[in-house]
């Protein structure tokens, strides 16, 4: 095995108590396992699963004992089946005992490398960890897992296990748990090993590493203090965004019996003077050219290379600064890591002491960073400690790259102070916004922190994957839907919503939102314009006035004109629904006293129609007129039905109000149906 | 080089798009500025201090406008400009009135943007400038003529240009004459101060400010009060402060830090689903973005005409030009995977592209390295939603009282990201805002983005060397000695940006010489070599190397590897100049290529054919 590559045993559990989340363990696994069919196709894989009925490993046929586990596959470069192969997973009938699977896990390694092969030796164990271990034969279960680790450690091999605790099932024994954690924490201390506890299919999925990724310094050299103090240190990325593989260009062109053809694509560029020019520049016949006012100012490449600013490879600090001057938002990229040089002890210390006096005091360092030698450019940035947990852990610093005077856009924005006092909150409001950010908890304790950035992953890499292996083997595959797991960053968790429903409610009741109608205006008018032409009147009917919104009551003697300057008031989006409000009162109250007056009530409906067209209120008039309708009815007032239909007062239809549910056809319907279906919805 | 260099500079996460949303704020500034030449501004102003250093008024005016507009042709270049001289000899104006003149360049409008030939013409003024323009008085009372008036016209009829809804109009007057009409008779006088004063309250009624820039003589402070504080328009609480800010005024118009202004634009519009029914309307704003020298055209080398790039596809079996979107293939399990274009962009439209929340943590869940590119800032709008502002308020309020951040998913970027709200709270300083009210939207890596270095450089069972209270100690005082005054983010200029501008400039000035750029990112040797931190260094040195300072000394890992670069440009395998004449360079392999330009010392970066370029063009020397 190439110092590149890397040998990987899984050790699966696959016991009773697992059954809930192989769905999601095989999800992770056939990723993993994908991703190194693209990216490191060389790399060696073997997988074990324990808690089966039966058994199967060489151990156990070479000395006896180690049962329930099964080797399902043997250390193997990585091919087509086996991505399939971890997505059948068996489910098995015993609760497993995993470190009989590391020992096997390790035994598989240990055998297939040794001879001191190079390369990544790593063992990746995922378990609810809630089952028995066996006894050993002699000394205690401590001793025997410190010897396990001693060994891995010896031979360079990693383990990291993922303890997946949602699902404990009742009768698992604290005691047992307790004794499981306490063994995977001795491994952690004697060998290279790590265990992420999950409580989620999604961190499940985020927990496991997926596609492995050789670390590269991007700068070894002096963290210089001043010219005489300089501490030797490694920079690493610490954050850098995965992306999707780049696919590549592909061509029909060729004819289908071309069996040679490599239905490759070459981008061209071709530098011409104007588009319709056929005279083609060489590349090298162009230079740089940059705006200097109005015209572009040409500058050679000599010139940039003799006059541009030039730096010296080197790490300098320039000082140290309260964290707090520091605001969060000002960092400005991914993320680096300067780590002490491995092999300078006093380095180690160095960092370590002001590391960790930074932690102390809440201070930070400035520092000005070339990485390599001829970078066209500095960067100015902020280390802040990384003090580590583990003892075998040096600590480090993160870097984080600042902004520079001319980075900044100073653009004014109001005070929230000074915004006029409809737009903030009350006391009340101010008391339900308090609750929500209290309750709606995603970290109620350290440990039950949920969706951190560590153990979430990438949806859309997700998706690619699972479509790329479907499309492998159905070329027409339609995209699948969104995998539920991921519902879970989408989207609120919905047990934590519902537990929290009255604060939810009361926030929504606090906090009332609306369209603003002006706006909604201006489009729609759009919309209505077009499709008529014959609506003058309306347009004629309703004038806005500006100077007349004193207007606040649709009164009886003129019930049109109040109506009008009313729903016309702009300093307030209300007076339009209390327009419509008073005036159907006031219609009502016309019908309902039954004088004459038909020919009023039926002025104040148009008037009514046309402002409901015009403030887009379709469902507002319909169900008043579906409501008038049954009045009369009721009443028995059968002459203002005949006034209605010989006026031709109709629904408002979708042609007038894009929001109404009215079909233009079933406009006038309600003098013949009694009851509307459609206004229901 | 292949890349459109539009494509490259947008921001990130500016959505073009959204250009119909930019808000209608002067977006632009048109500016004359009104220099009095009257021989009194030629008289040198002595400095008691220094007596062989003296500058005419004249002279500081001019200078002062150079620099400014030097700054202005990159920090504003769309803005518009004139410069006109009043108390002149010559007359050049378009109202044809004496005493004013309107200095231009060709291929310029009088009122235009500011081009290199005006810089450069202007530059050199004062040689010129008596011979084509020359210094006269003109403020005469027989003749009733007043240039400072005529001035005042010109001025305003230049500015007529543009609406004043989308630009700031601004004069700039420079004079040392505090009472231009001090030495006429007292009802002329009287009626040559009413029409001035009338003709600059006509123009401040237009919306165009007038600023005054006044000259002391050494031994007599302008006086405001005689005229000109009615003519700006000063009311008595501003007359107190005015004077000493002047010279501040001056300095600053001089020492601009050249750094691109940018209008202020809505970069997204975002719907925040608080939730389920409850949606607000927020505006993203790109606050932090590393700037760029502008953007790059490419000229044609011979002509410096515009040179359009065209790309194509072409099938590399048929040769054919490849039209329409063309398919991707994915190798994989031996065969091609192959995607449309379409299938592509569906994987990635995961979501509506809404932020909606998901909960709250505390702040201190947010970790350092929780970090992936620069923030976007958040602000409400109740243009469309009525009541956003108030909810946004009242969470922004809930969340500094707490100290929790909110946890979002943004569906409006590529991949949709999880994001960390962090509410801010207004700063202000010195009147101006330092920090705007609103939030932060901290794009957060996804665990596939992080990578466990630390885990790298541990060694199991072996505990990492730390530090005893002693080493701790000096590293505090070290860290207390080193404390940074007064330090804020972004107080320093980017020094290559700064010398990019430095060259466009030269070159396109013409001048010899190249402008100074300070590289401020440097430390501070002189602080850094006070005797107490010098102290402080040495005695942290000391607590952790000991007495043995050269225990870190290169002896190890660098030597071996410098050896072995050495080794290999001894041990050279092929005759790189031969095969260079013969063209057979292309034979090697990039490793062989790169052995040769290691051993040089040239960089090794690029596609095969440019290795071989750069080992020609280094033979070649």
């Amino acid at each position: 095995m190439a110092r590149n590559r890397e040998g990987l045993v899984l050790l699966i559990d696959v016991g009773p108590a697992m059954h809930s989340v192989l769905p999601d363990v095989e999800k992770a696994c056939s990723l993993l396992l994908q991703k190194k069919l693209i990216y490191n196709k060389y790399d060696e894989v073997g997988i074990v699963v324990f808690g089966t009925e039966e058994t199967g490993n060489e151990l156990a046929r070479e000395i006896g004992g180690y049962e329930h586990v099964t080797v399902l596959r043997n250390i193997r470069v990585v091919d087509e089946v086996v991505a399939e192969h971890v997505k059948q997973l068996p489910r098995g009938t015993v609760a497993g005992d995993f470190l009989d699977a590391v020992i096997v896990g390790m035994d598989m390694l240990i055998k297939m490398y040794s001879g001191g092969q190079k390369g990544k030796k790593r063992m990746c164990l995922i378990t609810n960890a809630a089952c028995p271990t066996k006894d050993p034969f002699e000394g205690t279960k401590d001793d025997q897992v410190s010897t396990i680790a001693t060994k891995m450690a010896a031979e360079g091999i990693k383990m990291e296990s993922i303890v997946m605790r949602s699902n404990l099932i009742g009768d698992a024994h604290e005691k047992v748990i307790e004794e499981n954690d306490h063994l995977l924490n001795l491994f952690s201390s004697n060998a290279i090993a790590k265990t992420v506890n999950v409580e989620s299919p999604l961190s499940l999925l985020g927990s496991l590493k997926t596609r492995r990724v050789a670390p590269v310094t991007l700068f070894r050299g002096d963290l210089e203090i001043n010219p005489t103090m300089k501490i030797k240190v490694w920079v690493y990325k610490k954050v850098a965004e995965e992306r999707l593989p780049t696919l590549q260009l592909y061509s029909d062109k060729a004819p289908p019996t071309d069996k040679f053809a490599k239905h490759e694509v070459k981008i061209d560029y071709d530098y011409k003077v104007t588009a319709e020019s056929t005279q083609v520049i060489a590349p090298e016949e162009r230079v740089k050219g940059f705006r200097y006012g109005p015209q572009v100012i040409p500058i050679s490449p000599d010139e940039i290379e003799t006059l541009k600013f030039k730096t010296d490879k080197g790490m300098k600090l320039l000082g140290f600064t309260e964290a707090s001057n520091i605001l969060r938002h000002y960092y400005m990229k991914d993320v680096n890591i300067v780590v002490p040089d491995p092999n300078k002890e006093k380095s180690v210390l160095a960092v370590s002491a002001i590391a960790r006096e930074m932690k102390e005091t809440n201070k930070v360092a400035i520092v000005r960073c070339v990485w390599r030698n001829g970078q066209g450019n500095v960067v100015v940035g902020v280390l802040t400690p990384n003090v580590s947990e583990r003892e075998d852990t040096p600590d480090s610093f993160y870097f984080n790259v600042l902004p520079f005077a001319e980075d900044v856009r100073e653009f004014p924005f109001p005070s929230f102070n000074k915004l006029p006092a409809s737009w903030k909150p009350d006391e009340q409001q101010q008391a339900v916004a308090d609750n929500l950010v209290k309750m709606l908890d995603l970290a109620p304790s350290a440990k039950e922190e949920v969706l951190l950035p560590d153990l979430t992953p990438n949806p859309v890499l997700q998706r690619f994957y699972e479509y790329l292996e479907l499309k492998s083997k159905f070329t027409d595959a339609a995209l699948p839907p969104m995998d539920e797991t991921f519902k879970r960053i989408m989207e609120q968790d919905p047990e934590l919503s519902s537990n929290n429903k009255s604060i939810m409610d009361a926030f929504r009741g606090s906090f009332e939102v609306k369209e603003n109608p002006k706006l909604k205006k201006a489009s729609k008018r759009l919309l209505r314009d077009k499709p008529s032409g014959s609506d003058d009147e309306d347009n004629r009917m309703i004038t806005y006035d500006a100077n007349e919104n004193k207007i606040d009551i649709v009164g009886d003697t003129n019930p049109i004109q109040d109506f009008e300057a009313m729903i016309s008031r702009r300093d307030n989006h209300d007076w339009a629904t209390k327009a419509i409000t008073q005036m159907k009162n006031r219609i009502v109250k016309l019908v309902e006293n039954c004088t004459d007056e038909g020919d009023k009530a039926l002025e104040c409906v148009l008037a009514l129609r046309k402002g409901c067209v015009l403030e887009q209120e379709p469902k507002q008039f319909n169900e008043f007129l579906n409501h008038l309708f049954e009045l009369c009815q009721e009443r028995k007032l059968p002459h203002f039905l005949k006034h209605f239909t010989s006026k031709k007062i109709t629904l408002i239809p979708k042609s007038e109000a894009p929001d109404s549910d009215v079909v233009d056809e079933n406009a006038g319907d309600y003098f013949t149906v009694k009851q509307e279906p459609m206004l229901e919805s | 080089m292949e890349l459109d260099p539009d494509d490259v500079f947008r921001d990130e996460d500016e959505d073009p798009e959204n250009d119909f949303f930019q808000e209608k704020e002067a977006s632009k500034e048109f500016v004359v500025y009104l220099i009095d030449a009257s021989p009194k501004m030629f008289s040198s102003t002595s400095h008691s201090e220094e007596e062989d250093k003296q500058e005419s008024h004249f002279h500081i005016a001019v200078s002062c406008i150079a620099q400014s507009l030097k700054s202005h042709i990159i920090n504003r270049s769309n803005d518009e400009i004139a410069i006109c001289f009043f108390n002149t000899r010559e007359k050049k104006n378009l109202q044809d009135l004496n005493g004013v003149y309107a200095f231009n360049v060709p291929e310029r409008e009088c009122i235009d943007r500011p081009t290199a030939r005006l810089i450069k013409e202007f530059d050199l003024i004062e040689e010129s400038f008596d011979k084509d323009i020359g210094s006269q008085t003109g403020i005469v009372s027989d003749s009733r003529e007043n240039s400072l008036y005529s001035a005042l016209w010109v001025a305003q009829a230049l500015l007529r240009k543009g609406s004043s809804k989308t630009a700031d109009k601004r004069m700039f007057l420079f004079t040392n004459e505090d009472d231009p009409f001090g030495n006429m008779r007292i009802s002329v006088k009287e009626d040559m101060t009413r029409t001035t004063l009338q003709r600059a309250k006509d123009a401040r009624d237009l919306g165009i400010s007038i600023e005054l820039l006044p000259l002391s003589q050494p031994d007599k402070q302008f006086n405001i009060t005689l005229f000109y504080k009615d003519l700006i328009g000063l009311n008595s609480d501003e007359l107190i402060e005015f004077m000493p800010s002047v010279g501040q005024k001056l300095e600053d118009m001089k020492d601009q830090l050249k750094k691109r202004v940018l209008a202020k634009r809505i970069a997204k519009r975002i719907t925040f689903v608080i939730c389920d029914g409850l949606s607000i309307e927020l505006n993203g704003y790109a606050l932090l973005r590393p700037a760029i020298p502008g953007s790059i055209t490419w000229l044609d080398s011979t002509t410096n005409l515009p040179v359009k790039v065209e790309r194509s596809y072409i099938c590399t079996d048929t040769g054919a030009i490849m039209q329409g979107p063309i398919q991707r293939i994915q190798p994989y399990k031996n065969q091609n995977v192959m995607f449309t274009v379409e299938e592509l962009s569906q994987v990635k439209r995961i979501s509506t592209g809404h932020l909606r929340l998901l909960g709250f943590k505390p702040l201190n869940c947010l970790k350092d390295y929780h970090n992936l590119k620069p923030s976007t800032f958040l602000y409400p709008s109740d243009k469309e939603v009525i009541g956003s502002t108030r909810a946004f308020i009242a969470l922004h309020r809930s969340m500094i009282q707490l100290q929790r951040f909110a946890v979002a998913f943004y569906g409006g970027t590529t991949p949709p990201r999880l994001v960390a709200l962090v509410a801010q709270e207004e700063i202000e300083s010195d009147g101006g805002q330092v920090e705007p009210p609103g939030m932060n939207m901290i794009y957060l890596p996804y665990a596939n983005d992080i990578r466990d270095v630390e885990e790298l450089h541990s060694k199991p069972g072996v505990a990492a060397p730390r530090p005893s209270d002693d080493q701790l100690k000096k590293a505090s005082a070290l860290m207390r000695r080193l404390e940074l005054k007064d330090f804020s983010v972004c107080q320093f200029a980017n020094p290559a940006l700064q010398r990019h501008y430095a060259i466009l400039q030269a070159i396109a000035l013409d001048e010899n010489e190249l402008r100074e750029t300070r590289d401020e990112t440097l430390p501070d040797e002189e602080g850094m070599n006070r005797p107490a931190v010098v102290k402080a260094i040495e005695q942290f040195k000391q607590s952790i190397y000991g007495d043995d300072p050269d225990e870190e000394s290169d002896s190890g890992a660098k030597d071996k590897s410098r050896k072995r670069k050495a080794g290999n440009a001894d041990d050279v395998k092929y005759d790189y100049i031969e095969l260079a004449k013969t063209g057979k360079l292309k034979d090697l392999t990039v490793v062989e290529l790169k052995t040769y330009l290691t051993a040089n010392s040239l960089p090794v970066g690029g596609k095969k054919e440019v290795l071989i370029n750069r080992i020609l063009t280094h033979i070649g020397k």
